[in-house]
C-alpha cells in the first residue's frame, strides 16, 4: 500500500493514524475522515464545473466560428472565475409574488443534484466515492431531484413563462426517464450487478457499446433530454418563453442552475462512458497507477460531453408532440425490444466464447437496426402518400 | 455495508450545504437596492395580467399517468436482470412475458390515443 498505487487508502491511513493519535474514538476518525473524503470529492466536481464554464464557452465558439474568451489568461482560462466574480456581485432580485423558501431552495437542489451523483461515481478501481450494490438505482432516483428543482424554481418564481417552462421539463423528464432507465437495464444484465465498479470491471474484456450499441445512443438521447439541453431546451426556449423556469433568477442564484446543467452534462457523458465504454479501463494502460486510470476516465467523459455539446449547437429545437411521440412511439418500443433480445441472447449464448457473444450481439443489434429505419422509412412513405392524395403535388 | 450509506447520508448533506456558500457570499457583497418594479413579475416589459399561476394543459396529467406505470414496473424488472445468470431459461421467459405485458400496455394506450399532444 502506497501513495502511488492505492492514495485513497493511503491517505485515510495515515489520517486515520493521526487522528487516533490525537485521542479521537476511531468511529468518531472514520466519519472525519469520509466526511474529508466527501468535502475534496464536492470541492473537486465543483472546481471542474468552473473549468467546463470555460470548455463549454470556447467549444461554442469553435461551433459557430468564433474565437471565444481570449482576453484574461492563457486561451482565456481565467474567464470563468471573471464569470463568478460578477456573477457573486450582481445584485439578487427577489420577485414580490414569489414563493421565497421553494424560490431560494430550488438552485442550491439544482446544483447538489448533481453532486450527489458523484458520489457514485467509480474514477479509478480504488478511486471513488462509494461503492454502492445498488448504484443504477441510485442514479435514477438522485437524478430525478433536478427535474424537482427545476419544478420548484418554475413555480415559485410565480411567473407563466417559468412555469410553462417547468410542466415542459416534467413533461419530458417523466417521458425520457423510462427508455433511460430500460437501457440501463442492459449493462446490469449483462454485467450481473447494479455497482458501476462492477459494471466497469465486467468491461475488461469488451465493452458494452461493441455489445449493445443502440443501447448506447438510446441512453445518450434521453440523457440529453434529461438534462433539457438542446435539441430538447423545450424548458429554456428563448424564442418562445424567455427563458423557461430560470426568468426570474439574478445573479449567483442562476450562476448555480447554469453550473449545474453543465456538470450534469459532463456527469452524464460520464455516465456514458462508464456504462458501456469501460469506464477507467483503457487496453492495460489503467495498471500503470491510479491517476492514469483517472485521467483516462475524465477524458472519455470530456468526449461524451463534447458529442452533447455537438449536439446542442447543431440540432434545431423540437416541437413538444414532436418530442413526446419521439420517446413513446420509438425510443419506448425500440428500448424494450433491445431488453428482451439482449435478456434472451445472454441467456442462450452463455456458453460461447467472449468475441462469439459480442458479434451475435453486435451483428443483432445492426439488424434490429435495419428493421427499424425500414419501419420508418414505409411509415413516412405512407404519410407522404396520404398528403399528396390530400392536396396533389404543386398545388399548395 | 452500512458506513456505505453512511457515507451517501454525509455526501447529501455536504452536498446540499456547498451550493449555499456562494450564495452567502453574494448576499455579503452584492447591492440590495429593491423597488417595486424591479421587484414585479417579469414578462419582457408587458405587465402581467390575471393570476400567474395559470392552469395547464391536462395532457401532462395523462402522460404523468402513462410514466407511473411504467416506471413502477421497470423498478420490478431489476431484479430481474440481476440474477439472469443463475436463472433458468423458464424464468427469463417469464421476464419477458412481463414485458411483453408492459408493451400491451404501451399499445393500448397508443390505440386509445393517449400518446397523442392534442
Amino acid at each position: 500500500m502506497n501513495l502511488w498505487n492505492d492514495p485513497i487508502n493511503f491517505i485515510a491511513g495515515w489520517l486515520r493514524a493521526l487522528l487516533t493519535g490525537w485521542g479521537l474514538s476511531l468511529d468518531l476518525a472514520k466519519i472525519f475522515i469520509m466526511l474529508v473524503g466527501v468535502g475534496v470529492l464536492i470541492v473537486g466536481s465543483l472546481v471542474l464545473a468552473i473549468f467546463l464554464v470555460w470548455v463549454e464557452r470556447k467549444v461554442v465558439a469553435r461551433f459557430q466560428d468564433r474565437v471565444g474568451p481570449n482576453r484574461i489568461g492563457p486561451y482565456g482560462l481565467i474567464q470563468p472565475f471573471a464569470d463568478i466574480i460578477k456573477l457573486i456581485i450582481k445584485e439578487d432580485i427577489t420577485p414580490t409574488t414569489a414563493d421565497k423558501v421553494i424560490y431560494n431552495l430550488a438552485p442550491v437542489l439544482a446544483l447538489a443534484s448533481v453532486l450527489f451523483l458523484w458520489a457514485v461515481l467509480p474514477l479509478a478501481s480504488n478511486i471513488y466515492g462509494v461503492d454502492l450494490n445498488v448504484a443504477a438505482l441510485y442514479l435514477v432516483a438522485a437524478g430525478a431531484l433536478g427535474t424537482l428543482a427545476i419544478i420548484m424554481g418554475g413555480w415559485a418564481s410565480n411567473n407563466k413563462y417559468a412555469l410553462l417552462g417547468a410542466f415542459r421539463m416534467v413533461a419530458t423528464m417523466i417521458s425520457y426517464e423510462i427508455p433511460m432507465v430500460v437501457v440501463l437495464l442492459i449493462p446490469t444484465l449483462l454485467a450481473g450487478t447494479m455497482s458501476f465498479r462492477g459494471i466497469v470491471e465486467s468491461q475488461a474484456g469488451a465493452w458494452y457499446v461493441l455489445m449493445a450499441p443502440l443501447a448506447m445512443l438510446i441512453f445518450l438521447i434521453s440523457a440529453v433530454a434529461e438534462l433539457g439541453r438542446a435539441p430538447f431546451d423545450l424548458n429554456e426556449a428563448e424564442s418562445e418563453i424567455i427563458a423557461g423556469f430560470h426568468i426570474e433568477y439574478t445573479g449567483m442564484k442562476f450562476g448555480l442552475f447554469y453550473a449545474g446543467e453543465l456538470l450534469h452534462a459532463f456527469t452524464f457523458g460520464g455516465f456514458v462512458a462508464l456504462l458501456f465504454f469501460g469506464g477507467y479501463q483503457f487496453f492495460g494502460l489503467e495498471k500503470l497507477g491510479p491517476l492514469v486510470a483517472v485521467t483516462i476516465f475524465l477524458a472519455k467523459a470530456m468526449f461524451g460531453y463534447w458529442v452533447i455539446m455537438w449536439i446542442k449547437y447543431t440540432m434545431p429545437r423540437i416541437r413538444i408532440d414532436h418530442l413526446l411521440a419521439f420517446n413513446w412511439k420509438f425510443l419506448t418500443p425500440l428500448a424494450l425490444i433491445l431488453l428482451v433480445v439482449t435478456a434472451l441472447l445472454h441467456k442462450l449464448l452463455a456458453g460461447l466464447p467472449l468475441w462469439g457473444i459480442t458479434l451475435i450481439m453486435f451483428l443483432t443489434n445492426v439488424l434490429i437496426a435495419w428493421v427499424t429505419v425500414e419501419i420508418l422509412r414505409a411509415y413516412g412513405r405512407k404519410q407522404r402518400q396520404a398528403e399528396e392524395v390530400l392536396a396533389p403535388a404543386g398545388q399548395h | 455495508m452500512e458506513s456505505d450509506w453512511l457515507y451517501i447520508g454525509l455526501f447529501l448533506v455536504v452536498g446540499l450545504i456547498i451550493p449555499i456558500v456562494p450564495l452567502i457570499l453574494s448576499r455579503l457583497v452584492a447591492p440590495h437596492k429593491p423597488n417595486p418594479i424591479k421587484q414585479s413579475t417579469y414578462e419582457c416589459g408587458l405587465e402581467t395580467v390575471g393570476e400567474s399561476w395559470v392552469q395547464f394543459k391536462a395532457q401532462y396529467y395523462i402522460f404523468a399517468l402513462v410514466f407511473l406505470v411504467f416506471d413502477v414496473e421497470t423498478v420490478f424488472l431489476f431484479p430481474w436482470a440481476l440474477a439472469l445468470g443463475q436463472l433458468p431459461l423458464f424464468v427469463v421467459l417469464e421476464g419477458v412475458l412481463f414485458i411483453g405485458i408492459l408493451v400491451a400496455g404501451l399499445v393500448y394506450a397508443w390505440r386509445k390515443g393517449m400518446l397523442e399532444w392534442a
